[in-house]
């Protein structure tokens, strides 16, 4: 458990992080508000769950920025937390750190301990997550060409004994590939601005990876999908839906769906609460709950 | 309550949207909605105080006609809001050739023309109708930037 103490002490930095950047004052901010999107769950630019092909940050072209975000997911027998920081750099590239934590509730843990017959009396696992991804071609808004975005997101589970042990996983590490297409369809219903976006993933991931990867499938391509309509600057409201690999026959893996309102009161700040629908996870049946994400750009 | 309302009240009610579908949209020119002469005039004095304020869009202005430019970009939004009026300027290649300009100028100058008809009182609607066409014109404003790649 030295490991814990260190990854806590890690996601107090990126606290430290968020209020420094907050401090620092804002540098290259050219792009659009709103445009670069949130950061999802495993630390990308995107939704909540959804990788976008937009790249994160408001830098633009000849810019470089850094934006970082605590999210905490809450649904009926888990709580997820996650701290992520990501650096955009010429609207092209960007490289990105999420930690997440999953916490079983006291009910999980009793189900837990009771279906392990002791063994396993709690469970906290602790997942890293390094991300690339780099604008292929075609732009969010100008030009016919939805922008194109192929990027990675390598995890590293430290704590998968119990998915590879009890569950079935091979791996306790894996990457995930994927290519995103997004546009922002101006003046397109009602006078609203309106984002689409399509995302294709190979994955060998077990909810997130937090499961471990691999099992009795090895991989699979899962389908992405996130719409958004910009009621105006500042606030979008939008929905999400996610497909996952479900590759272990000792569980299930349901899809993930959202439904979120996200604000946007300047460039620094972005704010993303949501409800989400996880479906099946592990032992625990119809997993919903609140989403809620802060995060600051440089 | 909805069935509490006498028929004559839903009926009304029905030919109220009815007439205000009917009578609303089609008339009003986007020109109009931005508040015809006066409101264009406003928002292209907005335009510019926002690009005064700009570090990055200020200097692209430095060797400008700055009451030629106030007279053109008042005809250009004119005339692509569906006003009145022929816009007498260059083309947007020529005129930004030489400017070096890339996407963050491009982007500065979409929020600075949003903040300039925000502060002139045009709906969001009315807006984002007006970035659609300058978003249009992305591809001749940036030719010389594009074309040397």
């Amino acid at each position: 458990m030295k490991s814990n103490a260190w990854w806590r002490a890690l996601v107090t930095r990126i606290w430290l992080l968020i209020l420094l950047m907050w401090a620092a004052g804002a540098c290259a901010q050219s792009r659009i508000l709103a445009t670069p999107g949130a950061m999802q769950l495993e630390g990308s630019a995107g939704g909540g769950l959804v990788p976008w092909a937009v790249i994160g940050s408001y830098a633009s072209e000849d810019e470089w920025g850094a934006s970082a975000a605590l999210t905490a997911v809450q649904v009926n027998d888990f709580s997820l937390t996650q701290a992520s920081v990501l650096l955009g750099f010429d609207e092209r590239w960007e490289v990105s750190y999420a930690h997440q934590t999953l916490r079983l509730g006291n009910q999980g843990a009793a189900d837990l301990a009771q279906a392990t017959a002791g063994a396993f009396p709690n469970l906290t696992i602790e997942q890293d997550i390094f991300g690339v991804k780099g604008r292929i071609t075609g732009n969010l808004i100008y030009g016919a060409l939805p922008q194109i975005s192929a990027g990675l997101q390598y995890k590293i589970n430290h704590n998968a004994d119990i998915s590879t042990q009890v569950l079935g996983a091979r791996s306790t590490r894996g990457v995930d590939y994927y290519v995103a297409a997004s546009k922002l369809y101006l003046d397109a219903l009602w006078g609203r601005n309106i984002l689409v976006n399509g995302t294709l993933r190979h994955s060998r991931a077990n909810q997130l990876g937090l499961l471990g990867f691999g099992g009795d499938r090895n991989s699979a391509w899962m389908g992405e999908v996130s719409m958004a309509v910009l009621l105006n600057r500042h606030w979008a409201v939008g929905v999400e839906y996610r497909q996952k690999p479900d590759l272990l026959n000792s569980v299930r893996e349901d899809a993930w769906a959202d439904a979120f309102v996200a604000w946007f009161p300047s460039k620094r700040v972005t704010l993303v609460a949501a409800y989400a629908d996880l479906g099946n996870i592990a032992l625990w049946d119809a997993q919903r709950g609140w989403y809620l994400s802060l995060q600051i750009n440089n | 309550m909805a069935f509490l309302m006498g028929r004559k009240t839903v009926l009304g009610f029905v030919c109220g949207l009815l007439l205000a579908c009917a009578s609303q949209p089609q008339q009003t020119t986007l020109y109009q909605r931005m508040g015809g002469e006066a409101g264009v005039r406003t928002i292209v004095d907005n335009f510019l105080y926002e690009v005064g304020d700009s570090a990055l869009l200020r200097p692209l202005f430095n060797d400008i006609d700055l009451p030629r430019f106030r007279t053109k970009l008042a005809e250009q939004l004119c005339e692509i809001s569906g006003g009145p009026c022929r816009y007498s300027g260059d083309n947007m290649t020529e005129v930004h050739a030489g400017m070096a300009m890339n996407n963050r100028h491009f982007d500065a100058t979409v929020t600075a023309l949003t903040r300039a008809m925000e502060a002139a009182g045009v709906d969001v609607a009315s807006q984002n109708a007006m970035l659609k066409k300058l978003a249009a014109m992305h591809g001749d404003v940036m030719r010389e930037t594009i074309a040397p790649e």
